[in-house]
Formats: structure tokens, C-alpha cells, sequence
């Protein structure tokens, strides 16, 4: 294995062991730092800035974000291989933050992974240049990318971005990658309702080799932790959708003619 | 569905079944006194006789004239008292603490019992019979005087055989099976013809052989005084269609246990007897009916196939013997009560694993036995599971579903550990992959050993509190004096000191264990138990007497956590970063870092307080016990040491610590274990066997934890210590699969009296197949780094939070507590807030 590529250099803010809701089996996710998308419902705030930053969590105040080196990650990953395999398909995922924002790390990084023979995930906003992504691409096994909206306006108001880059590289990422999976985040007031979900399911089917989508329901888990870094929620208001509505939307996706389900 | 290897169709459950478990709890379970009367009575008329020609004579005359009862819907009959899920008392063992507990037993935090005052009178009269005949006050004259300061002053306590029956072992129940006791009967009056009368030990074997002929006839005679009740409720009752049950019922009882059984419910039925009665015999818990998807299944296999019985129906029976499991009882002194809460008899009951071929050996009862625990719903058995490489995946899938609905079983116990593990302990390869497990979390062969797995609780944190006070404790130079801390200079010296209190303490602890073990063999050998364990019958002697051909002694030790941690913190902190000295460490502890009394403690020593001025004549008001309370409870620091001390709780904080998959400490906390395991495995006990040590607390973490001051790792005083080999409360920090790692890194091997981890999982964490694949892969994972035990509870915090307060709607909650399953809400409190403060594990 090449050296330079243990030694790159990446930020993170985060390692979670024994993920079992992003990508498949059990899986060990590395939450990277620094976001070029800022959607209000954000669970990871402290992931969007770049900069280190102080979160105030229980009352204990923590830097998040920390520079590490592709060694360090992969020996982190390393400790739960056994759990990997056991439930057949594990391994790694790249979440963030945009593991796209940091392609030289994060390719390094898959790579390596790759190499030791551990199954690898990234789960991305897709929104960067298609040459930045196919540095990542050849090193990925899933591909989780979120497609929020098929509505340029709606999607900018609610993350700061338009999706025309997004759309655009997905129909690229489909063709390229080995295996994508789009995910949706269900936000009432943004897109909960059976048109929009529907157009998204659309959308995710016209893709080549799409099968499966999932929607991820909207939660207040990561509230707290506006607080926690001086901003404020502005999503307070809003309420988590009801069982029945989350039903009613999976049953539009397979309508579409994809495999779909509630939750990673 | 694609049909695979098992039969796995869901089977729904009769409503007989609900009927009779409704009918468990219809009434606190009380104390009768016909087994104590009629012991005694016996006993009177056999003084001067061999001991065991007495014990054999006195189970005779128990089982011929002991109430009999047959319940309401019950298809599989035998109870061991009037009443459902009350005890019978054994006086033989001890008496003296339900004598004094006679008008508190009822009231109790832990396990209560009704007791009438017509019991209460009819037992004070058996107990004259029995001052200075009992095991206990044997053993007590023959422990050393040291033993029993260390006992007094809470460094080990070998209480459980020390007031009961030793129980803990798995009888021949295949032998029962196919040949009934007449076949037994017939074995040993082969082994008494072949003596010679000119024999050395002729007067001992001849002696037991005919106890056990006794025996094997009282147990016959007592089987047909079922049949002959079973067919006179048959010509009264006008239900037609439990006349013929009660007919069958009369029919099986005839039958058996005297002879091999020819059906799956002959089978089941003479399973129970010999379950029930083992623990009529003796007060000894831990019986353990072990594989019993192995034995039964023969018997299962041929009526399907010969068309005699349908699945539904077998499964009827099976959840029949579940809920007699439940309706045994015993009643235990207060203190052991807090150390084995929840009403628990330990019966373990395991399926799966290999047979001694080293093949898979999972069969559709295994799965049926998964659906008899979803039935009944209730803590017994203790229901196991055996897991190796070649355990099908679809067995563990459906292990997971029962994990799943929070009962807390089964546990799961690994044979890639265990079986080399009976090795290392002198058994053959095909003997240890026939193990079982007893009680807990006690691997054994069933049938040939005696384990005493259960021989003592061993508290790791004490002998450290006494290396900071130089071995004294309460003003008694209790332990060797291994220096004053203050001139220690280097860690290698701190631990030599721990390593000097730890073997001493090891040593009494043998020495109380085998004056209770001698005591046993004197007084209390057990004709019927021994007759189902190898080789006694061959020996010519008792299991109390060393008949086995396995003898084990197996106390065990809990708090590694703290003592890993804590002895891992003065390493760090003390001896290289040179923070504090450990005279400042020290004066930490003493002044239990400055935090005011645990809440429960301050309130029970209130509760003594208060009564000592009631009991010396003076009144009380509320204020005046808030105020004593809140002087208890308040700690006297100064501020500025007050200051000081959170500071060095907060660099003790800031240290790794054991269960987070940091090598370097899980290192030293596999070393610490072996400060415990390896001086114990040198010792031998009077049956001829050695010592192995278990890593597991059943719940006494809560109540001794209850005695023992601050630790370094920076639990406070009072407070429960680790259970088993878990971490510490709290302190994994880095997910289940982290804290697994780290607890695969001690040595499972050496303990092969088992080690016990616990893991608590929010139920989100199980939910959907992919949660069951998850879960699999976990227990997979630990398996395969060489981990011997885990069991789960899957049970929100929410919810226990909501138990506590509104404990009326939650009756049948179910929790794991430590090696088994109770009531949550029979749990004392302080159980209740350890099970509660485990750390939640969740999937992310």
C-alpha cells in the first residue's frame, strides 16, 4: 500500500461504530467536516463549517472537528472488521459534512479500504464537480446520494443550493457508479407531500440501474446542538411526520416501480 | 416461503396456557410448613441411624404424606406445595433467619412471602428439633476464625450453600427417560449384590445403595398418588373434556417416572417429577434441565412420525412444563434474597450447539423450545442458547425475535470457548461438547458432575479498599498488612500490595467453602440426586461425598471493572504523570471524593438510626428524620478539598477505561482478572475436585456494592460495583461493538465457572430483519474474539422509568438481572436503578 495515501490528510468530526442504518450490515461511519449545502433540517450542524468549533453538549463544551490521517481512520475501521463480515455486507461509509468537499482524502481513504478488503459506502449531497466525484467513484461499492427535491426554487430556499448540478450528476453517478441508492429526507412544509415525493420517485426511476430508494423520515435528534454552537433551530416549529404519512409515500415510491423503505 | 432445514411455522398459543399462568399470580406466593413437619417427624424416629439411610427415609415419608394437588387445566401434574408458586422450608440447612424473619418476610423489599401465624407457630415448634443438627452451624464450627471476621466484615460471602442445599446440577434425565427408576432401582440392587460384606466400605456403600432403592420407591409410590388423585377428580368432575384429561393424567401417572416412557407425554411428565422433586429433596437451586431439545426430541421425533401427536399439541405440553417451572419456589434470607432477587430458581434450560460428534445439533424442538418461552412469557427457565460456527442462522434470527420482545432471554453462550475451556478442566472432547449450563452462566456435563458453581460472591473492590488502609477495616486488623500507601514508591509495589490482600482473602474464602462442603457431606447427602449422577451408584457414595466423576468448586469474583480501571487511574495518574501521591488518593476515597451519601444508602442508615431511638423510647417527627437523613447524607469535606476532589474526579474521567476497544487498558484489566483466577485455580475441595473461577455477580453487585467505599476509579461509596465482566455503568462510550471487543480481550477461558456480560439495547436497535441481522452479527463478532457469554435487555429506559411509578401496569415486565430473567417489579430498588443506569446501547 502506498504511503502517501495512509498519510493524507483529512478534518473529521466524528467516528460511529456499529451504524446499522446507512449502507448495508454493520457499518462503521466517518462523519467528515465542512458542508457546501446548508439545509435548515440538518441533524449534524457541526458538520456544515469547515473551521473547528466549539459545541456545548450537556453542559460540557468540546471541540469538533479534528485533522487526522487516512492511517489513523483506517485503524479505527479496522477494530470492528469482525462485525463486518458477520453480517455479510458491512463496512465502511463516508458521511459527513460532504465527503466530497475533501476528494483527496476521501478517495485516499476508499481506496485503502478497498484494498484491505473492506466494503466501502459514501453518503453524499452529490454536489460538486463530476470530475472531483469520479476520483471517488472507482473506490465505492454504494453510493447513497440524496436527491431533496426536484424543484430548483424549493431546493435553494431550503438548503442554499440549487440542484441542477445535483440532478445533473446523478444521472452520471448512475451510469458509473456500482451501485446507487437515493435517498430523501421527508421534511413537512419542504416536500412530505405524495406530489413531491412522487416527482423525486421519478426522477430516481428514469436513472439508470435505480432500484431502490429510501425515505428518511424528519427528526429533531440533532436540535439541541444549535443551541449547542450559538444558532439558532429555525425548524422548531416543525412537526415529525406521522406514521400514516411516511406509509402513504412509500407506497407512492413503489408505485414508481422502485424497492423502497422507511429509514436506512 | 421456501421450507428450510426446521419446521419454523409459528405455532399460536392454547388458551390453557394463559389460563394457568394467570392462575400463577393470583396470590403472593406464600411459605407452607408440611415439608419441615414431616422431615422432622422422620428424623425423630431414625436418630442413631447412618445419615444417609436418614435423609433417604425422611424424603420417603415426605412424599407419602405431603399434600398433593392437581391445578386447575394442568395437563402435566406434580406440585410442590399447596398453593401456587409457594415454598416448602428445609430446616436441615438453617432456620434461624426465617425464624427472625418470620414478621418481616412478608414486607420485604426482596422476594416476599406471606407466612401465616399458624405456619409461623407450626414451624416454631420443628425448629426446637433442630438447634445444633443443621448444615450451617456444622460448618460454622469448622471455619477458621479468620474466615468468618472476613465474612462478617463483607469481603466474600458463601451464604448461599451456607444456609441451603448446594442444587446446581443437571441429573440424567435420558436414563430417567428410557428406563424409569425401576431401571435405576434395579442398578443399584445389581451394584449392592456385587458387594462383598468383607469390603473396607462395605458399611457406607450398602448403606447408600439401599437409599437410593428407598428413594426410587418413594418417588414411584409418590407418582402413583397422583394417578389415584388424578382418576377420583375424573369421576367427579362433569366437564367431559376434563375427565379425559384427568384420565390421561391418571394413566401417565402410573406408568411414570417408575418406568421408561413411550410418548412425548409420558416423556414430559416424567421430566417433571424428577425436576420437582430434586427440588423437594433439597433447598439447592440451579436445577438445570439442560438439553433438554436433545433428550425430548427422540421421544417428540417418533409420535410425529407415527402420527400419535401434532405439533400443536407437543407444543401444548411444553409450555405446560414452562409454566411449572414457575410455580417452584423458594424462600431465601434477606440478604441472599437482594443477591438472587426476583423470586428466581435458576433452572437452566439450554438449546442448540454441537453434539459430542462435534455436528450441529439444532432440532425443531430447539425452535419450539423459542416458542414455549414466547407463551408463557415468564422468567423460568432460564432459557439458553448454544452457539458455534455451525449454528444455523435462522436459529439465531429466531433467538433474536425472543431477545427482541425484552424478556431478557435467552443468554447466549458460545462453544468455541467452552468446550476447550471443560478441557483444560480434565473432560474428554465428546464430554465437553455435551455441556450444559446451570443456573447462571456455569458450563458443566450433565450427569457426572458436581460443580457447587454458585460457592461464593467474591467482591474484587474490597481487598483494594485495604490496601489503602494497610488491611485494617472497622477498627479490626482484618487483612496482612502490606504497608502504608503513603511510602509506597512505584506501581509494581501498589500491586504487589493488592495481589498480598487478594490472595489472602482467596484463601479464607476456600477455607469457609470447604467447611460448608465437609458440613454438606455429613449432614445433608441426597440419596435421590446422587442416584441420577455419575458414578455414585457405581462409587457407592453420595454426590455430597465426592460420587461425581467431576468435582468443581466455583466461587465468583465481579468488580474487575472498577478494580481495572481503578488500579489503571493510579497508575496513570500517581505513578507517570506524578498528578497526585497516593496519600491525597487516599483521603479521596475516605472522604468518598467530597460527593454527599447515595440517596439509598443515607436512607437506610436513617432507617437504623430512627428505629434505635424509637426502640430506646423516644418519639420521632418527619422533621426530625429529614434532619438525621440529611446529616447522613451531607458530606463533611471542606470546600477547598471539596474543590480538589472534582478535580481528580475529573482527571480520573479523562483516563481510558475498560470497555471502550482500548488495547492498553484491556490489557491491564485481563491482568487484573487474573489476580482472582489464577491464585483460586491452585486450591482443592474435599470431594476431590479443584477450584475455577466465575466472573459474574448473579445481583449482588447491588448489595455488596452496599458495602464497599469508594473506589479510585472514581465510583463513589455505596454505590453498585460492575457486574460481571461487563464495563462499568455508564462508561463504554463507544458503542456495543467496542464494548464487546473489549470484554472478548479477558480471559474467558480460565474462568470456566463462566463470566456474564450484560448489554442493555434500546429497542430500536432490534427493529426490522436488518436489526436481527445486526444483532446476529454482534454476537457473532464477540463469539468469534473468544467471548463466552452475552445476554441482552432490550427495554426502553422510558419505559423502566415508567415501571417504577406505575408498577400495577407493569407486572409482567420481564429484565434480564444478571445470569436470569425476574419481574421488574419484584426487583428491590436499588437492583431496579442499576438495571436502569447499564448503558443503553443503541444501533446508530
Amino acid at each position: 500500500m502506498e504511503q502517501s495515501l495512509l498519510e493524507t490528510k483529512g478534518r473529521i468530526f466524528n467516528i460511529q461504530r456499529f451504524s446499522i442504518h446507512d449502507g448495508p450490515g454493520v457499518r462503521t461511519i466517518v462523519f467528515l467536516k465542512g458542508c457546501p449545502l446548508r439545509c435548515r433540517w440538518c441533524c449534524n450542524p457541526e458538520s456544515q463549517d469547515w473551521k473547528p468549533e466549539t459545541m456545548v453538549t450537556a453542559g460540557v463544551s468540546k471541540t469538533v472537528g479534528k485533522d487526522v490521517t487516512v492511517e489513523e481512520v483506517l485503524r479505527e475501521i479496522e477494530r470492528d472488521r469482525i462485525y463486518y463480515r458477520r453480517s455479510g455486507h458491512g463496512g465502511v461509509t463516508l458521511s459527513g459534512g460532504e465527503c466530497l468537499w475533501q476528494p483527496d482524502f476521501s478517495a485516499a481513504l476508499l481506496r485503502v479500504c478497498r484494498e484491505v478488503g473492506i466494503s466501502t459506502a459514501i453518503e453524499t449531497t452529490g454536489y460538486a464537480d463530476m470530475d472531483v466525484i469520479r476520483k471517488l467513484l472507482p473506490y465505492v461499492d454504494t453510493v447513497l446520494m440524496d436527491i431533496k427535491h426536484t424543484n430548483r426554487e424549493k431546493h435553494k430556499e431550503f438548503t442554499t443550493r440549487d440542484n441542477e448540478l445535483i440532478l445533473e450528476n446523478a444521472k452520471h453517478i448512475a451510469k458509473e457508479a456500482a451501485d446507487l441508492i437515493i435517498r430523501t429526507p421527508v421534511i413537512p412544509t419542504f416536500n412530505a407531500t405524495e406530489e413531491e415525493i412522487r416527482s423525486i420517485a421519478e426522477f430516481a426511476k428514469s436513472l439508470d440501474g435505480v432500484e431502490e430508494m429510501h425515505l428518511l423520515p424528519y427528526h429533531r435528534i440533532g436540535s439541541d446542538k444549535y443551541a449547542g454552537l450559538g444558532r439558532t433551530y429555525t425548524m422548531a416549529h416543525i412537526q415529525v411526520p406521522e406514521k400514516e404519512t411516511m406509509q402513504k409515500l412509500l407506497n407512492v415510491v413503489q408505485d414508481v416501480g422502485l424497492r423502497a423503505k422507511i429509514g436506512g | 416461503m421456501v421450507r428450510m432445514k426446521f419446521y419454523t411455522e409459528p405455532i399460536a398459543k392454547s388458551p390453557r396456557i394463559a389460563k394457568l399462568v394467570d392462575a400463577l399470580f393470583e396470590k403472593m406466593p406464600q411459605i407452607e410448613a408440611d415439608r419441615a413437619v414431616l422431615l422432622t417427624e422422620s428424623y425423630k424416629s431414625t436418630e442413631g441411624e447412618p445419615i444417609i439411610t436418614r435423609r433417604a427415609k425422611a424424603f420417603r415419608h415426605i412424599l407419602e404424606n405431603i399434600p398433593i394437588t392437581i391445578r386447575d387445566n394442568e395437563l402435566i401434574v406434580g406440585s410442590a406445595t399447596k398453593a401456587p408458586r409457594g415454598c416448602q422450608v428445609f430446616p436441615e440447612y438453617s432456620f434461624e433467619w426465617l425464624e427472625a424473619e418470620f414478621d418481616t418476610v412478608e414486607k420485604r423489599t426482596a422476594d416476599p412471602f406471606y407466612i401465616s401465624e399458624e405456619t409461623k407457630q407450626t414451624l416454631s415448634q420443628v425448629y426446637k428439633y433442630w438447634k445444633g443438627k443443621t448444615t450451617s452451624e456444622l460448618a460454622t464450627s469448622y471455619m477458621s476464625e479468620e474466615a468468618k471476621l472476613a465474612i462478617e466484615h463483607g469481603m466474600f460471602t458463601p451464604g448461599n450453600y451456607f444456609y441451603n442445599g448446594i442444587g446446581h446440577v443437571t441429573v440424567d434425565y435420558p436414563k430417567v427417560l428410557a428406563v424409569g427408576y425401576a431401571g435405576i432401582k434395579k442398578e443399584a440392587e445389581d451394584a449392592l449384590a456385587a458387594l462383598s460384606r468383607g469390603d473396607a466400605d462395605f458399611a457406607k456403600r450398602s448403606h447408600f445403595l439401599q437409599a437410593v432403592i428407598i428413594s426410587c420407591d418413594a418417588v414411584v409410590r409418590y407418582a402413583r398418588r397422583y394417578s389415584e388423585l388424578a382418576a377420583s377428580m375424573a369421576k367427579t368432575t362433569s366437564d367431559v373434556r376434563r375427565r379425559k384429561e384427568l384420565e390421561d393424567i391418571a394413566a401417565v401417572c402410573r406408568e411414570v417416572p417408575e418406568y421408561g416412557a413411550r410418548s412425548f407425554r409420558e416423556a414430559c411428565q416424567s421430566f417433571w417429577f424428577v425436576q420437582m422433586l430434586l427440588q423437594v429433596e433439597s433447598s439447592g437451586h440451579s436445577i438445570s434441565p439442560g438439553r433438554f431439545d436433545q433428550y425430548m426430541y427422540p421421544y417428540y421425533k417418533k409420535d410425529l412420525d407415527e402420527g400419535k401427536i401434532t405439533r400443536e399439541e407437543a407444543q401444548e405440553l411444553m409450555d405446560c412444563i414452562w409454566v411449572k417451572l414457575n410455580d417452584l419456589n423458594k424462600v431465601r434470607d434477606a440478604a441472599s434474597a437482594e443477591g438472587f432477587a426476583g423470586y428466581s430458581l435458576f433452572q437452566n434450560l439450554i438449546t442448540g450447539g454441537q453434539d459430542q460428534y462435534g455436528k450441529d445439533a439444532t432440532n425443531d424442538l430447539s425452535f419450539m423450545c423459542i416458542t414455549a418461552t414466547e407463551h408463557v412469557f415468564l422468567p423460568q427457565p432460564s432459557f439458553s442458547v448454544r452457539v458455534w460456527n455451525g449454528t444455523p442462522h435462522e436459529f439465531l434470527i429466531r433467538a433474536g425475535e425472543l431477545t427482541r420482545t425484552g424478556i431478557g432471554l435467552p443468554a447466549y453462550y458460545n462453544d468455541e470457548v467452552i468446550i476447550p475451556a471443560l478441557q483444560s478442566r480434565g473432560l474428554t472432547l465428546a464430554e465437553a461438547r455435551d455441556y450444559n449450563i446451570i443456573g447462571c452462566v456455569e458450563p458443566q456435563k450433565a450427569a457426572m458432575t458436581d460443580g457447587w458453581h454458585d460457592a461464593a460472591f467474591f467482591n474484587m473492590c474490597r481487598p483494594l479498599e485495604l490496601v489503602f488502609s494497610n488491611g485494617r477495616d472497622k477498627g479490626v486488623q482484618l487483612g496482612p498488612r502490606t504497608g502504608e500507601v503513603e511510602s509506597m514508591r512505584s506501581y509494581e509495589e501498589f500491586e504487589q500490595a493488592y495481589r498480598a490482600q487478594m490472595n489472602y482473602f482467596i484463601e479464607l474464602l476456600v477455607n469457609a467453602d470447604n467447611a460448608i462442603d465437609v458440613a454438606h457431606g455429613e449432614r445433608c447427602p441426597l440419596p435421590f440426586q446422587s442416584c441420577m449422577v455419575n458414578d455414585c451408584i457405581a462409587r457407592g457414595k453420595s454426590l455430597q461425598e465426592g460420587g461425581a466423576v467431576y468435582n468443581f468448586t466455583g466461587p465468583q469474583g465481579f468488580g474487575i471493572a472498577n478494580v481495572a480501571d481503578g488500579m489503571y487511574a493510579i497508575k496513570k495518574l500517581v505513578f507517570e504523570q506524578k498528578k497526585y501521591t497516593l496519600g491525597f488518593i487516599k483521603k479521596a476515597l475516605e472522604d468518598n471524593y467530597g460527593a454527599d451519601m447515595d440517596g439509598n444508602m443515607a436512607a437506610k442508615l436513617t432507617q437504623q438510626v430512627a428505629a434505635s431511638v424509637v426502640a430506646a423510647g423516644k418519639e420521632l417527627t418527619a422533621e426530625d428524620i429529614k434532619t438525621v437523613y440529611l446529616t447522613i447524607r451531607a458530606n463533611k469535606a471542606s470546600d477547598e478539598d471539596k474543590a480538589k476532589y472534582a478535580q481528580l474526579l475529573a482527571d480520573i474521567a479523562a483516563i481510558s477505561k475498560f470497555g471502550n476497544d482500548d488495547d492498553e487498558v484491556d490489557a491491564f484489566a485481563r491482568e487484573m482478572a487474573y489476580t482472582y483466577t489464577k491464585p483460586l485455580e491452585t486450591y482443592r475441595n474435599p470431594r476431590g475436585g479443584i477450584y475455577q473461577a466465575g466472573l459474574y455477580p448473579v445481583s449482588a453487585n447491588v448489595p455488596l456494592g452496599a458495602q464497599t467505599g469508594a473506589t479510585p476509579d472514581g465510583r463513589l461509596a455505596y454505590t453498585p460495583v460492575a457486574d460481571g465482566v461487563s464495563p462499568a455503568a455508564g462508561r463504554d462510550l463507544k458503542g456495543p461493538t467496542a464494548a464487546a471487543n473489549s470484554v472478548s480481550r479477558l480471559d474467558h477461558f480460565i474462568a470456566s465457572n463462566g463470566t456474564l456480560f450484560n448489554m442493555k439495547f434500546h429497542p430500536s436497535a432490534l427493529e426490522g430483519r436488518s436489526g436481527l441481522e445486526s444483532f446476529v452479527a454482534l454476537v457473532r463478532g464477540y463469539f468469534d474474539q473468544k467471548g463466552s457469554h452475552i445476554q441482552f435487555n432490550v427495554v426502553s429506559r422510558e419505559t423502566l422509568r415508567d415501571a417504577q411509578k406505575h408498577p400495577e401496569k407493569y407486572k409482567s415486565l420481564v429484565v434480564r438481572v444478571a445470569g436470569y430473567s425476574a419481574l421488574f417489579t419484584t426487583l428491590s430498588r436499588g437492583l431496579q436503578e442499576d438495571i436502569i443506569n447499564r448503558t443503553e446501547q443503541q444501533g446508530f
